[in-house]
């Protein structure tokens, strides 16, 4: 991204307000996810709305609330209340990936690159192949979270008390990482050698894979709701604090024994974090609906938003970094082209 | 904060032990012409007969909180499940959690305390236990999760009055109130109550902390300092059921579940009442369900009002105090096994 230009000479803030527009939502989206240059915005029930430029365009896909999404940059996949997991391309076209026999919540969503997705309905994990051959897992609790691996078909089960890595395409026994308490949020580092998840209270876990070390990240006022690995992975950007926390994660130790960086302090909690995919800058949206860019190296910050309403609820970039879509809790959403 | 408190959506606890007529309780709130919608989370679908798309299935789950207190159990599900139904917020007005007939009301209760989302969106108002006239006596002898969510109760609907005799429905109502005498309580068949009666309650709203009475047992007639249970008679006769009389009215002590009550009129000091309520509910906090208070504090205008479940306690300035009522500092603790002695004289000595 070469737009980047806090000018530092000046005091105030650098403003790209200006070329925020606006999308005109029917209902408040609690998720977006980029499928090309079309932004789709995950309503908080029933919709989502796919916004491109000026065209906004409205699809049904759920017949309650929407419990959870995920998207692989081809697709968007949505669990709901209505027992259904859905998926819509950039065509718009819906596709029914799966309806649950109980007609349970589907409460989580994860996408493999290749094709296979996981979802979740309360203690028990489904994998799809992308042909079809469906398995599934049954936790020791309620699923919080799921992730695959980046690397083979290694799905992460968040549940109480750790984590459950299953490879569903094997025999082999699975391996459990324990940690006390609820895991609700879970994610790989893009290398593989890491887990971190979040959890019920204000902290994170994560485990060198090599070892199963445990690694604590602690220090939170509040729940991490939203984690964000910066491109190529040497940082996990966070949530749940008055300021964006970013862990070190590029030397081997990752964060074992190192201070966190504390960026973009206001007074205000960010409740999401989304990272450029290109560039070391990421997103965050606050409580007070503030929307900053902030470099990394620096800390050099530049408006998106300016502080009004609710909570910032959904932030999402493009794949080539150039669009940045953003939702709040009361239902304004906007497209930023940089 | 009243504010606040308003736009929350208020939580209903419906427990009682299996048979009592959870169930028909719960049918009958969702069936009668009250022009409200609720959420309802359930544990068993089927059981409910009405139609209704916000019916959540729920699976009791319960995690320790990682805080190294093991009596901080949270209902994990409940997280889970409150976080799912605010995705339709707008679309119901309260929510009911119906649990099973053993479950342990702490957790949830504790849930309302603990959890950031849950407490931001929703507002705990009332544990409602429905008791079975015939059975509970023995149920409450053989059974500690009858008693435990008697206990907890803040509403009990007494159910099935039409399957017991007078004197053994004056008996069974003696026993819930040996457990807990502050908790109203509602005589009904086929759980008949106003709805009213155990919905919108507020019983967990600091604001709505007016007084602190025992409910009296309405057959009348006599001096009610007999029936609170903070009576000055020992309780030398501690280790066995057993029931004596005044006036006819039998009066039970329980075994292993009691109330104590403590009450002066001298003001308190809060740099002394703070360190020891808080120092009690963290050394005895397994022993104590349900704690509630109002305070006099030397100096203070306000009302401090405080209540707790377990170790969790909330607490703040409530309104001034009137001049027309008598400032006098109450406290109650319902619990198991309760150092009586030893919360009376730490009690005392937080006197100004």
């Amino acid at each position: 991204m070469k737009d980047f230009n806090p000018a530092s000479e000046t005091a105030s803030i650098v403003s790209v307000t200006d070329r925020v527009t606006g999308v005109a939502l029917h209902s408040p989206a609690t998720a977006v996810h980029f499928l090309g240059d079309t932004a789709v915005f995950v309503g908080a029930e029933e919709n989502v709305t796919f916004a491109k430029g000026d065209e906004v365009k409205v699809i049904a896909v759920h017949g309650g609330g929407i419990l959870c999404a995920a998207s692989d940059g081809k697709r968007v996949a949505m669990g709901g209340d209505d027992g259904k997991l859905v998926s819509v391309d950039a065509k718009s076209n819906v596709e029914m990936l799966a309806t649950d026999a109980k007609r349970r919540w589907i409460d989580n969503v994860a996408l493999h690159a290749d094709g296979t997705v996981a979802w979740s309905a309360g203690k028990t994990a489904f994998v799809r192949s992308p042909k079809g051959e469906e398995k599934s897992f049954d936790a020791p609790s309620t699923v919080g979270g799921l992730a695959f691996a980046p690397k083979g078909i290694r799905l992460a089960i968040a549940h109480y008390n750790g984590v459950t890595l299953w490879f569903p395409n094997m025999g082999a026994k699975p391996e459990f990482l324990e940690w006390k308490g609820s895991h609700l949020g879970v994610t790989f580092s893009a290398d593989n050698r890491f887990l971190v998840t979040s959890m019920h209270e204000a902290a994170l876990h994560g485990w060198r894979l090599a070892d199963s070390r445990h690694m604590r990240m602690t220090g939170y006022p509040a729940r991490v709701r939203s984690m964000s690995w910066s491109a190529g992975g040497k940082f996990l950007a966070t949530s749940g604090s008055d300021s964006v926390i970013l862990w070190p994660f590029a030397s081997k130790d990752g964060p074992m024994g190192k201070e966190p960086g504390m960026l973009a302090p206001l007074q205000a909690k960010a409740t999401v974090v989304a990272c450029h995919p290109k560039d070391d800058i990421f997103a965050v949206g606050y409580s007070d609906g503030t929307i900053l860019m902030v470099r990394i190296e620096d800390g050099a910050e530049i408006l998106v938003r300016r502080n009004a309403g609710e909570p910032v609820a959904a932030l999402g970039w493009n794949a080539k970094g150039s669009l940045l879509a953003f939702a709040t809790e009361d239902g304004d959403a906007g497209l930023l082209t940089l | 904060m009243s504010e606040a408190a308003a736009n929350k959506i208020p939580v209903t606890v419906l427990t009682g032990y299996l048979g009592a007529g959870k169930t028909t309780l719960l049918n009958r709130i969702l069936s009668e012409n009250h022009g409200k919608k609720y959420a309802v989370i359930v544990n068993e679908f089927g059981e409910i007969g009405i139609d209704n798309d916000l019916i959540v299935g729920a699976d009791e789950e319960v995690f320790e909180m990682n805080n190294g207190c093991v009596c901080c159990t949270v209902r994990g599900d409940l997280v889970r499940i409150i976080d799912g139904l605010m995705k339709r917020k707008g679309k119901f007005d309260a929510i009911i959690l119906e649990t099973t007939g053993l479950a342990d009301p702490a957790p949830v209760a504790q849930t309302f305390f603990v959890d950031e989302d849950v407490r931001e969106k929703t507002a705990l108002d009332a544990v409602v236990t429905v008791a079975d006239a015939k059975w509970l006596s023995d149920r409450l002898k053989d059974a500690p999760e009858a008693k435990n969510q008697i206990a907890f109760a803040d509403v009990i609907v007494l159910n099935k009055t039409d399957l017991v005799t007078a004197p053994e429905l004056a008996e069974v109502e003696a026993r819930i109130r040996a457990i807990n005498p502050y908790a109203t309580l509602h005589k009904t068949q086929r759980a008949q109550v106003k709805l009213s009666d155990v919905l919108e309650r507020g019983a967990f709203d600091l604001d709505r902390i007016l007084e602190i009475e025992p409910e009296f047992l309405d057959d009348g007639g006599h001096d009610h300092d007999h029936h609170h249970h903070d009576h000055d008679h020992g309780h030398d006769h501690h280790h066995h059921d057993h029931g004596h009389s005044h006036g006819g009215l039998k009066h039970y002590h329980d075994e292993d579940m009691q109330s104590l009550s403590l009450r002066t009129e001298k003001p308190i000091d809060p740099t002394k009442f703070m360190p020891w309520l808080q120092d009690l509910v963290a050394k005895d906090g397994e022993k104590i369900l349900r704690s509630k208070g109002i305070l006099s504090f030397k100096g203070d205008d306000d009302r401090y009002v405080f209540q707790g479940v377990h170790m969790m306690l909330e607490g703040d300035h409530q309104r001034k105090w009137r001049n027309d009522e008598k400032r006098e500092s109450r406290v109650v603790f319902i619990g198991r096994e309760l150092p009586e002695q030893a919360i009376r004289e730490g009690f005392e000595k937080t006197i100004a």
